[in-house]
């Protein structure tokens, strides 16, 4: 590992283990937070139980769903936009604006539209994922070099060939932060739409202990919670890191 | 010139445009009020005299107030902390590189899911909200910031030496211009963020604001209150942000 990585994780080490001396010696006062160990243990006896089971299958594939519209339709929205300058302009102080509405607020209007079942959460997933995808896009598309373009005239490549084996290549870059930017929000929007709205889920299961002032389950919730984020995050960069190695090489 | 004018369209076909793309949200809205009826939404004219209505009552700018004391107080909390933390981490490159990973892994949070820490932690109120508009809103600022700093071009710093500025000429002809407009991108979308979270924050556990506004409207079947403070926040959010972001764009423009 290198240095600025052991550095990173001393300090997240460390700081555990701050959380853990000061929730002992009840600094911190134990109805306002659990030491780090006893959450960890909470939710490793609540995973071995299988009480999770249900909430974890609901909330992943409506997360996966919700990734998936983000990403395909977020990507074609992204190539229209960009194909039509005057929707361009339109479209991009809404886009600017577009993550400052808190999205949940539809949700009964969601409701009355798809039904009480996972769509209208996998919807709000896919409204914070889509924007983030659109964008992306958007962006990488602006910085394909002008000159890459004027390569592809001059090999005479069709619309297709040109799409697939110039502008995609050159704007991966930029496709890959869409790709990384809408997990995480349709990771966010999920989960904060259970948390707030709905009747089942990751997120409704850390509510539903909030409300019944269970602690330990709460803490050991929000710590799987956590974990995944960073574990998802540090996946997709350690795979980034790969594809900017791979471009590099000549 | 008439380059400028092919490029963005006269100003005539602007306001054409725009006025369009109003005309498609209203006819999707009326479209979506005839589908689903008036247990989810409002028609667009329903929505305007509620609107109407709103604007009148004390009530409503009361909720506002506090919505808007929350928003200014976080904001401007996320803005110094958020730039302050981002110069310190650009200019120490190696607390930076430390740092960036642990800071983009806490903007992917869910971090309404934490929110009960936070209540547990501040208490119900005021201080909550402002806490939970400083999460949401502060990171963006600091990553920006701190890429800000990161590509200063050291030929910029080398030139500066040879002209022996003085620290403060340095400061105040070669980085701030260079780091301004970048900075000024993370203060608009960190202002963004801070309103969804002092906004969620007031949804979830909170007896004033706009948020609690909608959340009592969708937990009392008050439809239209609902749909008519939702509209008039996305009217706000999005002219603010309009107006942010031309100022962006003139900023990155100068350079």
């Amino acid at each position: 590992m290198s240095k600025a990585g052991l550095v990173r994780a001393g300090l997240v080490l460390g700081f555990l283990l701050l959380l853990e001396l000061l929730t002992r010696t009840g600094v911190i006062n134990g109805l306002v937070m659990i030491p780090p160990s006893a959450m960890a243990a909470a939710l490793w006896t609540l995973l071995l139980s299988g009480a999770l089971d249900a909430a974890m299958a609901q909330s992943f594939s409506n997360i996966a769903l919700a990734f998936l519209l983000s990403v395909v339709l977020g990507f074609a929205g992204g190539l229209l936009v960009h194909a039509l300058p005057r929707l361009r302009r339109l479209v991009d102080p809404l886009l600017a604006s577009y993550y400052a509405v808190p999205f949940f607020v539809f949700y009964p209007l969601l409701v009355a539209i798809f039904g009480l079942n996972r769509w209208p959460l996998v919807a709000i997933g896919f409204a914070f994922g889509s924007a983030a995808m659109v964008i992306a896009t958007l962006n990488g598309l602006d910085r394909v070099p002008r000159v890459l373009r004027k390569v592809a005239q001059v090999h005479r490549l069709g619309r297709a060939a040109e799409i697939f084996l110039v502008i995609l290549p050159a704007a991966t870059p930029h496709l890959f932060t869409g790709l990384k930017l809408a997990l995480a929000y349709s990771f966010i929007g999920v989960l904060a739409g259970e948390f707030i709205l709905s009747g089942g889920g990751l997120g409704f299961s850390i509510a539903y202990a909030y409300d019944g002032f269970d602690n330990r389950t709460m803490y050991a919730l929000m710590l799987f919670v956590v974990a995944l984020a960073i574990l998802l995050n540090a996946t997709l960069h350690v795979w980034e890191q790969h594809l900017i190695l791979r471009r590099r090489r000549p | 010139m008439n380059g400028t004018a092919t490029r963005d369209g006269s100003g005539f076909q602007r306001a054409l445009d725009a006025v369009l793309l109003l005309a498609v949200i209203l006819a999707a809205w009326q479209g979506l009020y005839a589908s689903v009826g008036e247990v989810a939404i409002t028609s667009p004219l329903g929505t305007l005299a509620e609107i109407e209505q709103l604007l009148r009552s004390p009530v409503f700018w009361g909720n506002v107030g506090a919505t808007a004391t929350a928003l200014a107080v976080s904001a401007a909390i996320s803005a110094l902390a958020g730039v302050a933390a981002g110069l310190a981490l650009g200019f120490h490159r190696f607390a930076g590189v430390v740092a960036e990973p642990i800071l983009a892994a806490l903007y992917t949070l869910p971090k309404v899911t934490l929110y009960p820490v936070v209540l547990l932690v501040f208490g119900l109120g005021v201080s909550a909200k402002i806490a939970f508009g400083v999460m949401h809103g502060v990171i963006p600022v600091v990553l920006f910031t701190m890429s800000a700093v990161r590509n200063i071009e050291p030929v910029h710093l080398k030139t500066a030496r040879m002209l022996k500025l003085t620290a403060f000429q340095t400061a105040s002809t070669i980085l701030a211009p260079a780091v301004v407009p970048e900075i000024f991108t993370g203060l608009r979308v960190g202002f963004a963020l801070t309103l969804l979270g002092v906004l969620i924050g007031e949804m979830f556990a909170s007896q004033r604001g706009l948020g609690f506004m909608i959340m009592n409207g969708m937990n009392t079947h008050d439809v239209p209150t609902m749909t008519a403070v939702v509209v008039l926040l996305i009217i706000f959010a999005v002219i603010v942000s309009s107006l942010l972001l031309t100022l962006d764009r003139k900023l990155h423009r100068r350079g």
